[in-house]
């Protein structure tokens, strides 16, 4: 899995995950943003658009991050949710919770 | 009958998932399949590298086998005795500051799954899994002889790439 700051769009922290965020991989994924967000990122659009795989424990990162960033008022969107993704986010119920974007440029678009 | 037999640790993940894959695409099924495939069998397995031995090393082995278009895997432990089955469902429809993540894993093996059961053979938990081609998802699956009725949210995503052969 590979993750890097790709820009940055009105005070949007982009990010782009890759890979596939699974038990093995899914704790560097909650630390790497836990370091930018302990630097103060806070608003963040995470692009999914090269992440083929994603298991419980990626989506218990990512439930951390948004509960992290919710009591430092920021936020998280994540964005271009490949098929099997997206049908795991919608059956655990994630998608209603998390909030999602068709891509990078609708979720700017949506500030 | 191809089996694979391992240290029930996190490094072997990815080995044995693998094993399970190249069956699965073996006996022809599409990629999207595959990938549900491989997310009940790593929710299995690290379920067994978390908890089965708490006091001491120990293996896991997981059997394939495809028959009439469906792949069967057996997962097979002597750890705790533990129906992963048995695990409450979580609360999908919870909002986020009420949202656990308790109980997700095992609620994922019976969603990619199209049955499961349980069983204990003398100091082994085995649990088998049913895949057909086509996600058929909770509804109407029997665990351990009980027959439960899940509600089934409907996926559509991700069913049209088929690949036949």
């Amino acid at each position: 899995m590979e993750i890097k700051n790709t820009g940055r769009e009105k005070d949007r922290f982009i990010i782009a995950v890759s890979g596939r965020m699974d038990a093995v991989t899914a704790s560097e994924f909650e630390t790497r943003l836990l370091e930018w967000i302990n630097r103060g990122e806070i608003h963040l659009i995470v692009d999914l658009g090269e992440l083929e795989y994603i298991s419980s424990a990626g989506l218990r990162s990512i439930l951390t991050i948004a509960k992290n960033l919710k009591a430092k008022q920021g936020e998280i969107v994540l964005c271009s949710l490949r098929d099997t993704v997206k049908e795991v986010f919608e059956i655990s119920g994630f998608s209603t919770i998390i909030p999602i974007c068709e891509s990078v440029d609708a979720a700017i678009k949506e500030i | 009958m191809p089996e694979i037999f391992s240290p029930a640790r996190i490094e072997h993940l990815k080995r044995l998932i693998q094993f399970v894959a190249g069956h699965a695409e073996t006996a022809g099924f599409a990629i999207h399949r595959i990938k549900e495939i491989e997310l009940a069998a790593e929710e299995v397995l690290v379920n067994i590298f978390n908890y089965a031995y708490p006091d001491m090393a120990g293996d896991v082995s997981i059997t394939c086998r495809a028959e009439n278009g469906r792949l069967i895997l057996e997962f097979s432990d002597t750890g705790v005795p533990f129906n992963i089955l048995d695990v409450p469902a979580p609360d999908v429809t919870a909002d986020i500051h009420n949202r656990r993540v308790g109980g997700l894993g095992v609620f994922l093996v019976r969603e990619m799954s199209d049955e499961a059961w349980y069983r204990r053979e003398g100091d082994r938990n085995i649990l088998r899994l049913i895949f057909h081609k086509h996600r058929q998802g909770a509804e109407g699956q029997e665990r351990t002889g009980e027959v439960q009725k899940i509600e089934r949210r409907v996926v559509q995503h991700g069913r049209d790439r088929i690949r036949t052969g």
